[in-house]
């Protein structure tokens, strides 16, 4: 097989997940942190709608919204920075240059960051889904092939913007981790997690509509509340989501292509 | 039929590296012969690193043009780099996996056939068979050197890039090393380019020394020719007098 960067091996991306699965299992607080925070938000957020429940007619009937909400955000969320953590482990233990002087291709890179997501995913939110049942009888599970459709989706985009992110760090250096912990709270309020897309001020919907997220939460109330699965919502997030997904890459292998004429791939601190 | 000629191991014509508008590299052009090894020398900003960094297609050349085994640096390095390694100080292997499981991740990344036999066999070539069941984090700055070179030499490169292979390292270890690289080397047939402060270890090593001033070549010839050039005893008062200008001072009193 001639050996351009287009090559995919499937070794090479089972190499760099062995490096993280052992990493992940030296270490007990990183495991732990996969869990830790996707607990703390479902106990609180999960008491919230339990007090509100109580109390208001409407959120009676849209029972597990917010719960919900929450559970997906956190695919959302822990999706991206799994991704995003996995990579700065490589510049924190200044191994990049190894990697980027292997012959490791960028898409295998790349491949074994997102298997490695979906991993860190599993381990810290698939524990908290069991909680939900137990502590507030919410089973996320329920949502049946719907919830495979807003895994989908949200993976899709936490996966776009973690390789985003990754390409800025490798361009910038560890300046630019910040972006990595901070970013996707910036789609926090666009994308009407706990909120309707009505919620927002007229002008800013269309905005709102623009990010695959939305159609992901929006179709979560429809099925909550109404009953309804409403699969429009989730093609029109899919073909975003590829448009996303393709201008990561993109942007990544530009961003690493700036890297190299730089030189940063050679100073990975500050 | 004519045989196909071999291309030299690694061939480095009028490179240029330009960092903004400071030239880090400016215009160096020499090539390396299938087997050999040759020593970089010069002061720190001498432009080593970069050169050794755009040999192993990690910068990309402002201009000229890097090629390592008939492949252009870094267009076609997929070509190649599974063929060489390098080992610098400013890279690290991950500290908190255990030696076996570092090799095993660089193995299997440069796609190493029977991986096991090989990091047994490179943990009794370098002494590290006791500690391949430890984290490398725990290890000595000595032993972590020797993991390194563990992991430079894990696919059996034919182009090797060294860059200060025995900084941190106490005397007998660093001696140690170097026979070591010089056996691997005779072995393979593999070709060296070190980058190193230490004088000793490349009048040792080496049968060539290119030396660089400021992003360019101040001199290139063997350690013999070096010394009788200079009129000097060792390679250390050689660079003191490149460094300083004093080859130059003495070139235009001639």
């Amino acid at each position: 097989m001639s050996e351009t960067a287009l090559s995919f091996s499937p070794r090479r991306v089972s190499a760099m997940m062995l490096r993280y699965w052992y990493l992940l299992r030296s270490s007990w607080p990183r495991l732990l942190d996969l869990v830790y925070w996707p607990t703390v938000q479902m106990v609180t957020w999960g008491f919230l709608q339990y007090y509100i429940t109580t109390n208001a007619g409407f959120f009676a009937r849209a029972g597990g919204t917010f719960i919900g909400a929450v559970l997906l955000w956190d695919i959302l969320f822990r999706g991206q920075l799994g991704f995003s953590i996995s990579f700065l482990e490589e510049m924190w233990s200044r191994n990049i240059g190894n990697l980027m002087m292997s012959p490791l291709r960028p898409f295998e890179f790349i491949t074994a960051l997102m298997v490695m997501s979906v991993v860190r995913l599993a381990i810290g939110a698939v524990p908290v889904t069991f909680l939900a049942i137990a502590f507030f009888g919410f089973n996320l599970y329920g949502l049946g092939l719907a919830l495979v459709a807003f895994f989908l989706n949200l993976m899709l985009t936490s996966w776009a913007i973690g390789i985003f992110v990754s390409g800025l760090i490798l361009r910038n250096g560890m300046g630019a981790e910040n972006l990595a912990w901070s970013i996707m709270f910036l789609f926090m309020p666009l994308t009407c997690v706990y909120y309707p897309v009505t919620t927002l001020p007229v002008w800013l919907q269309p905005v709102a509509w623009l990010l695959p997220p939305t159609y992901v939460f929006e179709g979560m109330r429809a099925l909550l509340i109404e009953k309804t699965f409403r699969p429009e919502l989730m093609l029109d997030a899919l073909a975003l989501n590829v448009v996303l997904f393709a201008g990561g890459v993109f942007a990544f292998l530009k961003l690493l292509q700036s890297a190299r004429r730089h030189g940063s791939l050679m100073q990975t601190g500050e | 039929m004519c045989a196909m000629p071999v291309p030299p191991p690694i061939e480095v014509d009028h490179l240029v590296k330009v960092y903004r508008t400071i030239p880090a590299v400016d215009g160096i052009s020499f090539t390396l012969s299938p087997g050999s090894i040759t020593g970089l020398l010069g002061g720190n900003g001498a432009g080593k690193t970069t050169t050794i960094a755009t040999i192993m297609g990690l910068t990309t050349p402002t201009s000229g043009r890097v090629t390592v085994l008939g492949a252009e640096m870094p267009r076609q390095r997929y070509r190649v780099l599974q063929r060489m390694n390098f080992e610098s100080p400013y890279v690290e292997v991950p500290m908190r996996l255990t030696v076996r499981q570092n090799m095993t991740v660089f193995g299997m990344l440069y796609g190493v056939e029977d991986l096991r036999e090989r990091i047994a066999q490179l943990g009794r070539e370098l002494d590290l068979t006791d500690l391949l069941d430890r984290p490398t984090g725990r290890l000595s700055a000595g032993q972590k050197t020797r993991v390194s070179l563990a992991k430079a030499l894990i696919n059996n490169p034919v182009v090797l890039l060294l860059d200060e292979p025995t900084a941190s390292l106490d005397p007998d270890t660093a001696d140690w090393v170097r026979a070591h690289l010089e056996r691997y080397c005779r072995k393979h047939h593999a070709t060296v380019l070190l980058a190193s402060h230490n004088m000793a270890e490349v009048e040792r090593l080496c049968e060539r020394v290119i030396i660089m001033k400021r992003g360019r070549i101040e001199d290139d010839d063997t350690p013999a020719k070096l010394l009788a050039r200079y009129g000097r005893r060792t390679l250390e008062e050689v660079f003191l007098d490149v460094a300083r200008g004093n080859g130059e001072q003495r070139e235009a009193a001639q």
